[in-house]
């Protein structure tokens, strides 16, 4: 494996959990709500993950568990601040608070236990090509769930009748419900599917990130995601750029520590962060670009007057 | 037949007292399946959480020492997000006035006397404001979102302490470990009893009081509420948008800056590479669970500084884990949100009616 | 009833001495701080281990108490002073951020013993104690170069502080005993724990052609990393095999029962005082792991040089030692006084980065 390569997957490995919760986020975003419990949505999931993969031997099933842990939050979440009008700030720390304290009462029988790590897939032939055999062919599958899920998004929200519905309820829940469409229903299962993928990127940290389960072990990935929501302007293919800038920098920070550069390690370890103010206030100059994308409804609750 | 919620006309008074108590009760009930659950006694559990913190001074007095700096970073930040200004980089604007009020302690310790202690808290306000108008500066001049800048300037603002502690401001006595020097006697916040408790609870009291005057009864509080909720009927009153934008970050970073020197001078008595157990991200609740009214944000922050307080008490006396008081914590604050919805809106039973735009409602 | 009980133990305590055989029936109450989860499954688990032994050791005759997760001094401050107004007569306080929030407490309870790791301020009844753990650090550096055919060995560290700086010069010095161009290169997570940054640093290390992995942060994520990758490693804080069954060559395991045990009959039979306790393998406050995965030579190398720590016939830090920038600091013979131990901020001679100041 040479360096290049290396460090490819190295990168790949620290965007996708951030890109995945990403993705979820950025569609319940662009429904109109605003949920700030991605952390604690995630972190249920990487110990269910870790739990399920780790007493069934399977991680597939431990991902499947990610899964539905994830959704579970989310319902909790959408019962309260769509059914119950509940403010969505205050809920999503509480989801946060919740989960945190959650995973750390479930995992507590699973310290210092190895999990099991998700298999990397391997293709005949393809997997055996020089550099792009193993950056593009020999990922696990949540590696191109995540991919996948960007491209399905982007073409979900903006090539489907669904979509411009979704995104109607999210800039105008008003007229979206004069025309007929259950604003709350459809805002419901974009919080579910926000769960999903938050549970998913949880998934990701305990059985391929690193195959472990210790308490919250998401040290603030979920935060980052939300931030990267908006760093793209809710554009899917923008999220992608975002995490990927984030992970490269995140990567690159330590490649140059390693090689002995002598800037102080806080310099380095600010870089991913300052980099991403930098490049949102380059691209927020256009600004006709960010207002349309925006969520007009982002954060407000749904009424429905009848 | 099904529940649906009906918008009231006004609050209800009624509801706005009896919610938060439903919402306890609630919330020891199913604390109570918890406890049974892990094998406590539930009974002293919720002893342990919500009693016994009050029966001590001393613990009465640690409550305030704790809900003093959620309240005032969440009465600033009450400003922000009621004229729809998202900072949610309090803890970073703490962090930076705790670094600039101890400018004074650290650099220039031989400046004691009455004026030193006044003059680390304007410094600590004006460190706060210096972070805030960052997001502010690129919100107006840029159109650069607020969420993600001011999210983002909490971890360079913990790095710059991370930095300044393990490198030039170390104790020089302190064999290299990364702590700044202990502040001297009049680099210490002035207390109030004999305990820990000191001076940043007067400050959270004067801000609720000062806040709730202006947004009540000063035309500053109505343009702040105007432009947050109609922008454009705002402009039509000629109130500045990048204006309001300015003052509600100003506002809350000088507010959030107060609580983090004061929690330094005050309670650590040092500068360290942790200074703060996420208070300005707990304040971000503590805000919207006193519905944004700095009234309601005291009582918010009392609530919050107990179950935290409460949470230790169970710890110790029942051997629980403080995964247990999270998980608890957790719960109190659903059932605190779900009830607050009695006060707008009413239950009422329905009988399913036939809709005409059925078919509207697939999709 | 609860109450009533409580102001008896109030008033009690309040009469001191008087009232100290009416409770020599009760058991020792013993609280322990801890500034992790107890799940770290490294420094604050370590702890919590020799807690449990404890339990178990002393049966009836003890109780003991934990808050974990408390990493901020005015946090700290509190829960310290709850354990002692709750009848905790031992306190042990597990993290250097401690410290000062320990003194004081301390201060306004004279009756209660407080033992503080890592710190160097002790009082009448605080004590402080720590473990020699780079004596384990230079077996590893030992262990590194006899093994590695990179020469080069890849360090995540958490903080530029002296426990970490001087753990680097033990084991730099342990691998030039071996191989004296022995190269390390540094990584600073500004971290303990988090789990995805560790590995992240770990691969990075492992691509600039380190081929053993030593790391000075708590999560066992760095072990599996080398694991997968193929290069040698160490456990930390506690013996990390499973994470790395065919990579990690041993680990610097802390041990602090035979202490904690120590201070505990110390306080029964009233023979308690302030003291500072810096021990490593001769105190058994040090082990290393069982070896796997390397050579018998280097077994026998290692096994060799932990005889002579443990006799107490060998300090790591012996002249002639120098200076990074080529400086003599210890003469032929001489070996490091503790002071400089303690406070240790330069690199000796062979490292290439300079120290982050």
């Amino acid at each position: 494996m040479n360096g290049f390569e290396a460090l490819v997957l190295t990168i790949i490995t620290a965007s996708t959990p951030l890109l995945l919760a990403a993705i979820g986020e950025l569609v319940v975003e662009r429904s109109g709500v605003l949920n700030l419990g991605v952390e604690g949505m995630m972190i249920v999931g990487a110990v269910a993950a870790f739990g399920v993969a780790h007493v069934t031997g399977s991680p597939l099933l431990g991902v499947v568990a990610a899964l539905f842990a994830g959704v579970a939050m989310s319902v909790l979440f959408g019962v309260l601040t769509l059914n119950l009008m509940a403010n969505q700030v205050a809920t999503g720390l509480a989801l946060t608070i919740l989960g945190l304290g959650l995973s750390g009462m479930i995992g507590e029988g699973f310290i210092g236990e190895p999990g099991q790590r998700l298999a990397a897939l391997h293709i005949p032939v393809l997997s055996d090509l020089p550099l792009v055999g193993s950056i593009v062919f020999s990922q696990d599958i949540l590696v191109y769930a995540s991919i996948a899920l960007v491209i399905g998004t982007y073409h979900f929200l903006f090539r489907t009748r669904s979509g411009l519905i979704l995104r109607a309820v999210g800039d105008n829940h008003t007229s979206a419900h004069a025309l007929g469409y259950s604003v709350i229903k459809v805002r419901f299962l974009a919080v579910m599917f926000g769960g999903a993928c938050a549970g998913l990127a949880g998934a990701y940290l305990s059985l391929a990130y690193t195959p472990q389960w210790v308490e919250g072990m998401t040290a603030g990935r979920g935060w980052i995601a939300l931030a990267l929501v908006v760093f793209a302007s809710w554009r899917p293919n923008r999220v992608l750029i975002g995490a990927y800038l984030f992970g490269a920098v995140s990567i690159l920070q330590f490649h140059a520590q390693a090689a002995g550069i002598g800037v102080p390690s806080q310099l380095m370890s600010a870089m991913p962060y300052l980099a991403t103010i930098i490049v949102l206030i380059i691209i927020s100059r256009n600004v006709t670009l960010t207002k349309t994308n925006t969520p007009a409804c982002l954060g407000k609750a749904f009424v429905p007057d009848r | 037949m099904r529940l649906v919620l009906e918008k009231r006309a006004e609050h209800s008074r009624l509801m706005t007292v009896v919610s938060p108590l439903l919402a306890i009760g609630l919330s020891l009930i199913a604390g109570s399946i918890m406890f049974v659950m892990i094998g406590v006694n539930p009974a002293e559990a919720i002893y342990a959480f919500f009693i016994e913190p009050l029966t001590s001074t001393w613990s009465l007095e640690e409550l305030v020492v704790k809900s003093a700096p959620l309240v005032l970073i969440a009465v600033g930040l009450s400003v922000c997000f009621l004229s729809n200004n998202w900072n949610i980089g309090a803890e970073g604007q703490f962090t930076m006035g705790a670094i600039f009020g101890s400018i004074i302690p650290v650099l220039f310790h031989g400046f004691t006397g009455p004026l030193a202690l006044p003059a680390m808290i304007i410094m600590g306000a004006l460190g706060g404001m210096f972070w805030a108008s960052i997001p502010a500066f690129l919100k107006t001049r840029f159109g650069t979102n607020e969420i993600l800048t001011s999210l983002m300037l909490v971890y360079i603002a913990q790095y710059i302490l991370d930095y300044l502690v393990r490198g030039p401001w170390r104790d020089p006595d302190g064999f290299n470990f990364p702590e700044s020097r202990l502040y001297e006697a009049d680099h210490t916040m002035w207390m109030l009893g004999d305990g820990r408790m000191h001076f940043g609870a007067i400050f959270a009291l004067v801000a609720v009081i000062a806040v709730w005057f202006m947004l009540t009864k000063t035309i500053k509080g109505f343009e702040i509420k105007v432009m947050g909720q109609t922008p454009r009927a705002g402009q039509f009153a000629g109130f500045s948008r990048k204006g309001i934008v300015w003052f509600s970050f100003l506002i809350s970073g000088a507010f959030a800056g107060i609580a983090g020197i004061v929690e330094v001078s005050g309670t650590i008595g040092q500068l360290t590479p942790v200074i703060s157990p996420g208070y300005g991200f707990t304040a971000i609740i503590v805000a919207f669970l006193g519905r944004l009214n700095p009234i309601g944000i005291l009582f918010a922050g009392l609530l919050l500084g107990l179950s935290y307080i409460g949470g230790e008490a169970a710890q110790v006396t029942l051997g629980m884990t403080d995964k247990t008081t999270s998980v608890f914590q957790g719960m109190l604050l659903f059932f605190v949100l779900a009830c607050d919805t009695l006060i707008l809106y009413k239950v009422r039973l329905v009988k399913p009616q036939p809709t005409a735009g059925g078919a509207h409602e697939r999709v | 009833m609860r109450k009533l009980s409580k102001i008896a133990a109030a008033v009690s305590l309040a009469m001191g001495v008087a009232a100290g055989p009416a409770l020599a029936e009760d058991p020792l109450k013993v609280g322990f701080l801890y500034v992790g989860p107890v799940s770290d499954f490294g420094y604050s688990y370590q702890h919590d281990q020799a807690r449990q032994y404890l339990e178990k050791e002393f049966g009836d005759k003890i109780e003991t108490t934990y808050i974990e997760n408390v990493t901020e001094p005015a946090d700290a401050e509190r829960a310290i002073e709850r354990l002692a107004r709750s009848g905790h007569e031992l306190i042990f306080t597990t993290s250097f951020g401690f410290m000062n929030p320990t003194l004081k407490v301390a201060k306004r309870f004279p009756d209660v013993k407080f033992e503080h790791a890592t710190g160097y301020k002790r009082a009448k009844n605080v004590s402080t104690y720590s473990a020699r753990f780079y004596e384990a650090r230079y077996v590893m550096g030992q262990i590194a170069a006899s093994e590695s055919k990179t020469g080069v060995a890849g360090y995540v560290a958490a903080f530029p502080i002296p426990e970490v700086v001087r753990g680097m010069n033990s084991f730099m010095l342990g691998a030039q005993s071996v191989n004296p161009d022995f190269k390390i290169k540094i990584i600073w997570a500004n971290s303990w724990y988090d789990p995805g940054r560790e590995a992240d640093a770990a691969k990075a290390l492992i691509d600039q052609g380190a081929d053993v992995i030593v790391q000075h942060t708590d999560s066992p994520a760095p072990l599996q990393i080398a694991q997968e990758r193929g290069v040698l490693t160490f456990g930390q804080a506690s013996d990390m095999i499973k994470f790395a069954p065919e990579a990690q060559a041993s680990a610097l395991v802390n041990d602090w029962k035979s202490y904690y045990k120590n201070r505990v009959e110390a306080v029964m039979n009233d023979t308690w005082e302030s003291s500072d306790t810096w021990g490593g393998f001769k105190a058994e406050m040090v082990r290393m792991a069982p070896y796997a995965n390397v050579s018998e030579e280097t077994i026998k190398l290692a096994n060799e040089t932990v005889a002579k720590l443990e006799a107490g016939e060998f300090h790591p830090f012996t002249g002639p030692v120098m200076k990074q920038d080529g400086s003599e600091w210890l003469k032929e013979g001489e070996t490091a006084d503790d002071g400089t131990l303690l406070g240790m901020n330069f690199y000796v001679k062979g490292f290439t980065d300079s120290l982050p100041n």
